[in-house]
């Protein structure tokens, strides 16, 4: 039963991600053509709003609901890791016209040749977990 | 209200709602980033053995599967009994580019089924969007951390200037391949 709020919170994303059309090839498409202000609107007031949010929870110090404190790991600096990184993943999602969350919701949709994307993002993260001492990080 | 929400949601739904759904999870204790469900995943296949990145305790990322678990729940219920019609009102710009690419009806449904079939699949074509796509998705996320869930959204919302220059990361990575490979690829 711990589990199930993690359950209904997912349903909700897939929901979400369908109902605002994220998971389409087509609008990922536009906003890499800068066609539309869709995706630009989505991303650009979810990221508003969780700043806002985020900056609540750490002046208030607000608690979890299992009581401790909600704190926020800060993220190493590096440039190469995440422009490299970045870059590799961007030329992905532009192919197949989903990042890793609606890859699954795509299941949801009946579309099965999704197994294979998502298959093949699992290769990919296997790959880079065996050679990623080479990489520049 | 079932036909109400039915139709597209515009993007200051779908974007706010997205907030909520990290909050909800800060909430629970928990962080939202949708990519680390992949190592996860490696993880219980036994991919410890070949390589210690893959050597953590799964378990304290179960709450993250059955959140995706919820995602492709989430989406079969917005197909099945939140849908009524499948088509994306594209801009009118992108459609005359998609026909020009020789993309029949350009959206006319949610995903072109000419691009992701599993005839599509057994095409050179097909094989370099598909397999080679997911594979550049699942390495380019894992090397940078995280993907537009983790470093667009939530590292962004932190004001993590890692999670920028991830992003711009992103947006190289899909203009290259908008502009310089799909051109070749669909059609």
């Amino acid at each position: 039963m711990k589990y199930l709020k993690f359950l209904i919170l997912g349903v909700i994303f897939g929901i979400v991600l369908s109902k605002s059309e994220v998971i389409s090839w087509y609008r990922i498409y536009e906003m890499f053509k800068f066609d539309s202000f869709h995706m630009y609107g989505i991303i650009g007031s979810a990221i508003i709003l969780g700043i806002v949010f985020i900056q609540v929870i750490k002046r208030r110090h607000l608690k979890s609901i299992e009581g401790t404190e909600i704190t926020f790991a800060p993220k190493n600096m590096s440039v190469a890791r995440y422009l490299i990184g970045g870059t590799i993943f961007g030329l992905g999602w532009a192919m197949t016209g989903a990042c890793p969350g609606p890859m699954f919701a795509l299941l949801g949709h009946g579309i099965g040749v999704f197994l294979v994307v998502i298959a093949s993002a699992l290769v990919g993260t296997l790959t880079y977990g065996m050679i990623r001492d080479k990489l520049p990080h | 209200m079932i036909e109400f929400i039915s139709q597209p949601w515009p993007w200051y739904v779908g974007g706010p709602a997205i907030a909520l759904i990290m909050l909800g999870l800060l909430y629970f204790g928990r962080s939202f980033g949708v990519s680390a469900n992949l190592r996860t995943m490696c993880t219980i296949g036994g991919a410890g053995k070949v390589a210690s990145f893959f050597d953590f305790d799964w378990t304290k990322q179960i709450w993250n599967l059955v959140f995706i678990l919820g995602a492709i729940i989430g989406g079969a219920i917005a197909h099945n009994y939140l849908t009524l019609d499948p088509g994306v009102d594209l801009a009118s710009n992108t459609v005359s580019d998609l026909q020009g690419l020789g993309l029949a009806d350009p959206g006319g449904e949610f995903v072109p089924s000419a691009l992701f079939s599993w005839e599509r699949l057994f095409t050179l074509k097909g094989l370099v969007m598909l397999v080679g796509g997911g594979f550049l998705v699942g390495f380019g996320a894992r090397y940078a951390g995280g993907c537009t869930s983790g470093h667009a959204i939530s590292g962004i919302s932190n004001l993590q200037i890692p999670s920028m220059i991830a992003v711009v990361g992103f947006f190289i990575g899909g203009l290259l391949v908008t502009y310089f490979v799909l051109p070749y690829l669909l059609g």
